[in-house]
C-alpha cells in the first residue's frame, strides 16, 4: 500500500447550520509520532478529528492525502470518545473490521482474540459487548481500531473512563504502534497524557488552531498567553 | 346456542386421533404461509435495510406508503390477486388462480408492508446507533445492510412473527384466490368459514383451537429457537 | 432463522399428494351444503383417475369464473342465467343431470300459517301479510333467484318490502345461521337444510309444490373462447355424470332416510 502521508489541511473548516464547528485551520502532518490535540469543552477537537479522518462534511478548503482519497479511508482508523459497540460479542466487534475486508472468519477470529488480550479483554471474548463498563468499552474500540494496523489512527480521549492501570497498558499499547511507524493523532484533557505521549501538540481555541509546535517547546515555553493558561489549569475562555 | 365445550373436545380428540383431514389442512395451512413469510422476508428485509440505510428520493415517499399498505384490507389485495391471476386477467396464462401459490402469493402482498415498516423501524435506531462507526470503517452498502440485518436479528424475528400471526389467521384474501378447495386449497381459515357456513360449529371451533394452538407453537418454538442460538454466551 | 423457515416449509410440501388427472368445476353452494359431493367425488376419483376440484360459489359467480375460464366446467341451477350463459357462447351445451327442490323453513309455531298451504305463492303471501320475519340470501345465487321469482308470481315486489325482509348477502348455511338467530322464515334447499347442525326453533313448514323443483345442469367451458379449458376431462366426466352409475349413486343418496336428489339425465 501506498503512503498516506503528508496529511495536509489548507483552510479546512467545518460548518453545520451557519455555526462554524470547527476551522479556519491549516496544519501539516507528516511521519510516525504522536499528535497530541488539546483545548477546552466545545474548542472543536471532535470536529477537527472528523473532519481530518472525513467522516464530517468539509465546508470550505481542502484536505489531500498522498494517495487517493479511496485508499486514505482504508488505511485509517477512528475511535470514539463515546465507543459504539456492535450487537455482538466482544471478539466478533474486534474481528470485525478484519470481516468487513473479507478476512476468513477463522483466521480474524484468532487475530481478534490476540489483540483483545493485548489490550486486557482476553478474558471476557464471549461477553456481550454493549453490556461492557465504560472503561472496557474504551479497550474494545481502542483493539478493533489497531486490528487493520492502520497508517494513521485517530482518538478521540480514548482513556476518558480508564483507571490507572488501564490507561498505562493503553499508553504502552500507542507508543508501541507510533514505534511501528504510526502516526497517531490524538485528543485529550489529561495534561499528564499529554505530556507523556506527545511528539507534537496542537492547542485548539473557539475552533481555530491557536498555538502548536513539537511538545518539548510547546510544555516548557507555549507562545500565547491562552495556552500557558491552559497549561497551568486556569479556565481558558 | 354454542356448545363451546362440545367444540372443545372434539378438537382434542381430532388433535389426538391426529385427524389426517385434520393435519392435512393445518399442514398445508403452514405450508402456504410459510412460503409466503419466506418470500415476504427475503423482499421485506432488505427492502427495509435499504430505506434506513440509502438516502434517495422516493424514499419517504416509499416508508409513507408502506405505513398506510400496512392496514390494507386483505379482502382488497384478493380480489386484486384474484383480478390479475384469472384467466382473463393479465397474467392468467400462468394459470395459477385456486392454487396454493396464488395463496401464498396473496398472502406475500398483505404482509410485506407489515414486515418492512415493523423492521424498518428497528433497523432505523440501529442504523442511528452504528452509523458513525459504520461511516468511520468506510463500510460498503451491501456490508451495512448485512451488518443491520444481522445484529437486529432479534427485532426481525418479531417482525416476521407478526407476519406470521397476520397470515395464518387471514381468511378474507386467501378465501376468494384460492378457492377453498377440498384437497388443494382449503385452509384452517377458510375450512372453519366453511363450517360455520354449515352450521357445525363444534368442528369449526375445533378447528380454530388447532389454528391457535398452531399458532401459539410456532410463536414458542420461534422464540425458543432464538434463545437457545444465544446460549449461554449472555 | 430462515433456514429453518425454508426446512418446515419443504416438509410440508413433501406431504401433499397428487392425482392423475386434475380439472376445476364451480358448483353452487347449496350443492355442496347437501352432501352428495362427498358421496361422488371419491367414486369419480376410482373409475376415472380424476380428481374435480370444487369452487363452492354462488350460481352469479359460478357463471363467472365459467366465462372468465377460470374453470374448465360448471354445475348450476338456474335455468334464466345458464340460457344467457350458453348465448353469450361461453358453453358449449347444457346437459340436465338431476333436481332436488326447495323448502320452507319457519318458526315451529308458524305464526304465517304457511303449514298446509296449497302453493308455494300462497305461502309467501301468508307471510308477506303477517309481516313475518324473513331471511332472503340476496346475494344473487340460484336460490336467491328462485325467492324472487315466486315473490313475482305472488303479485309482490321484493323491493318494497319493511323491516321484517332481510337481505343477508350471504350462503345458504350463513342465511340459515341468521334465521336460526332470528326465528324467521327462509327459503332453503332440502339438502342444506337437512345437513344444517344448528336447527334452533326452525321447522320445515312447505314443500311439495313443483315450481320449488330445482333442475341442476352440467355445463362445459367452451375451449373455442378458453383454449387452456381441458375438454377431454370434461366430456369424460360428463359422460360418468349421465351414467347408470352416477344414477344410482344419486338415486340413492340419503340424509336421515330422505332420498335428496332425482336423476333425471337424458330425460328430457
Ligand atoms: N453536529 C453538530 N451540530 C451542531 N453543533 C455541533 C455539532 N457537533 C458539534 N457541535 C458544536 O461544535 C462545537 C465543537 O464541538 P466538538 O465536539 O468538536 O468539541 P470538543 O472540543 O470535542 O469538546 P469536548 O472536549 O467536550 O469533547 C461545540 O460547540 C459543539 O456544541
Ligand atoms: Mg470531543
Amino acid at each position: 500500500m501506498s503512503a498516506l502521508l503528508p496529511l495536509v489541511a489548507q483552510g479546512a473548516m467545518s460548518r453545520r447550520g451557519g455555526r462554524v464547528l470547527v476551522g479556519p485551520v491549516d496544519l501539516r502532518l507528516d511521519g510516525p509520532g504522536i499528535t497530541v490535540l488539546i483545548g477546552p469543552n466545545g474548542a472543536g477537537k471532535t470536529s477537527l478529528l472528523s473532519l481530518l479522518h472525513g467522516t464530517a462534511r468539509l465546508s470550505s478548503g481542502s484536505i489531500t492525502w498522498a494517495c487517493p482519497l479511496d485508499e486514505a479511508r482504508h488505511a485509517q482508523a477512528f475511535v470514539f470518545q463515546r465507543p459504539v459497540m456492535l450487537r455482538r460479542s466482544v471478539i466478533e466487534n474486534i474481528a470485525y473490521p478484519l470481516r468487513i475486508r473479507k478476512v476468513p472468519r477463522r483466521e480474524a477470529l484468532a487475530r481478534a482474540e490476540t489483540a483483545a488480550r493485548r489490550v486486557g479483554l482476553g478474558e471476557m471474548l464471549n461477553r456481550y459487548a454493549p453490556l461492557l463498563s465504560g472503561g472496557e468499552q474504551q479497550k474494545l474500540a481502542l483493539a478493533r481500531a489497531l486490528i487493520t494496523e492502520p497508517q494513521v489512527l485517530f482518538l478521540d480521549e480514548p482513556c476518558a473512563s480508564l483507571d490507572g492501570r488501564a490507561m498505562r497498558e493503553i499508553e504502552s499499547i500507542l507508543t508501541a504502534a507510533r514505534a511501528s511507524g504510526t502516526r497517531l493523532v490524538l485528543s485529550t484533557h489529561d495534561m499528564g497524557q499529554a505530556r507523556r505521549l506527545a511528539d507534537d501538540v496542537l492547542f485548539l481555541l473557539r475552533g481555530r488552531l491557536h498555538d502548536s509546535g513539537p511538545a518539548t517547546t510547546f510544555f516548557t515555553r507555549p507562545e500565547t498567553p491562552q495556552a500557558r493558561a491552559f497549561l497551568q489549569g486556569d479556565i481558558v475562555e | 346456542m354454542v356448545d363451546i365445550w362440545n367444540g372443545m373436545t372434539q378438537a382434542v380428540w381430532l388433535m389426538l386421533t391426529l385427524d389426517p383431514e385434520l393435519v392435512e389442512i393445518s399442514l398445508r395451512s403452514l405450508r402456504v404461509t410459510l412460503s409466503a413469510l419466506l418470500v415476504a422476508c427475503t423482499i421485506a428485509l432488505p427492502l427495509a435495510a435499504l430505506l434506513a440505510v440509502r438516502r434517495f428520493r422516493w424514499r419517504r415517499g416509499i416508508i409513507a406508503l408502506l405505513n398506510a399498505l400496512m392496514g390494507l384490507p386483505p379482502v382488497v389485495v384478493g380480489l386484486v390477486v384474484y383480478v390479475i391471476l384469472s384467466r382473463s386477467g393479465p397474467l392468467g396464462v400462468l394459470g395459477l388462480l385456486f392454487t396454493p401459490t396464488a395463496m401464498i402469493v396473496a398472502q406475500t402482498v398483505i404482509i410485506v408492508p407489515l414486515i418492512a415498516s415493523v423492521a424498518h423501524q428497528s433497523i432505523r435506531e440501529l442504523w442511528a446507533e452504528y452509523h458513525d462507526l459504520l461511516i468511520s470503517m468506510n463500510v460498503s452498502e451491501t456490508q451495512k445492510i448485512r451488518t443491520l440485518l444481522w445484529d437486529s436479528r432479534r427485532a426481525l424475528l418479531t417482525a416476521a412473527l407478526a407476519g406470521f400471526g397476520r397470515a395464518i389467521g387471514e381468511v378474507g384474501a386467501i378465501m376468494i384466490v384460492g378457492g377453498n378447495i377440498d384437497h388443494a386449497t382449503r385452509v384452517l381459515t377458510t375450512a372453519i368459514a366453511l363450517e360455520t357456513g354449515k352450521g357445525d360449529f363444534g368442528l369449526a371451533l375445533a378447528l380454530g383451537f388447532v389454528l391457535i394452538a398452531l399458532a401459539v407453537a410456532v410463536n414458542l418454538s420461534i422464540h425458543w429457537l432464538g434463545r437457545t442460538e444465544r446460549g449461554d454466551r449472555w | 432463522m430462515k433456514r429453518i423457515l425454508l426446512g418446515a416449509a419443504l416438509i410440508a410440501a413433501a406431504t401433499t399428494a397428487q392425482a392423475a388427472d386434475v380439472m376445476k368445476m364451480a358448483v353452487t353452494t347449496s350443492f355442496n351444503n347437501s352432501g352428495l359431493a362427498e358421496v361422488l367425488l371419491p367414486e369419480i376419483l376410482k373409475d376415472l383417475d380424476l380428481e374435480v376440484q370444487l369452487l363452492v360459489v354462488g350460481t352469479g359467480q359460478a357463471i363467472k369464473l365459467g366465462e372468465a375460464g377460470d374453470v374448465d366446467a360448471i354445475l348450476v341451477h338456474s335455468r334464466p342465467a345458464e340460457d344467457a350463459y350458453l348465448a353469450g357462447g361461453y358453453g358449449t351445451h347444457r346437459t340436465e343431470i338431476m333436481y332436488n327442490d326447495f323448502v320452507f323453513i319457519g318458526p315451529s309455531d308458524d305464526p304465517a300459517g304457511i303449514k298446509g298451504d296449497d302453493s308455494a305463492v300462497a305461502a309467501l303471501q301468508d307471510i308477506a301479510s303477517a309481516e313475518a320475519a324473513f331471511v332472503s340470501r340476496g346475494d344473487d345465487s340460484g336460490t336467491h333467484k328462485k325467492e324472487l321469482e315466486l315473490w313475482t308470481e305472488a303479485g309482490l315486489d321484493a323491493a318494497g318490502f319493511g323491516d321484517w325482509y332481510n337481505a343477508v348477502g350471504a350462503g345458504m348455511g350463513a342465511a340459515l345461521n341468521t334465521a336460526a338467530g332470528m326465528n324467521a322464515y327462509i327459503l332453503s334447499d332440502r339438502a342444506s337444510w337437512l345437513n344444517f347442525g344448528n336447527k334452533a326453533d326452525l321447522a320445515l313448514l312447505y314443500s311439495g309444490d313443483p315450481v320449488l323443483f330445482n333442475q341442476y345442469a352440467y355445463l362445459p367451458v367452451n375451449p373455442e373462447k378458453h383454449p387452456h379449458v381441458q375438454s377431454e376431462l370434461v366430456d369424460k366426466l360428463e359422460a360418468w355424470l349421465v351414467s347408470d352409475r352416477a344414477k344410482t349413486l344419486i338415486d340413492g343418496y340419503q340424509i336421515n332416510g330422505e332420498q335428496l336428489f332425482v336423476f333425471n339425465a337424458g330425460v328430457n
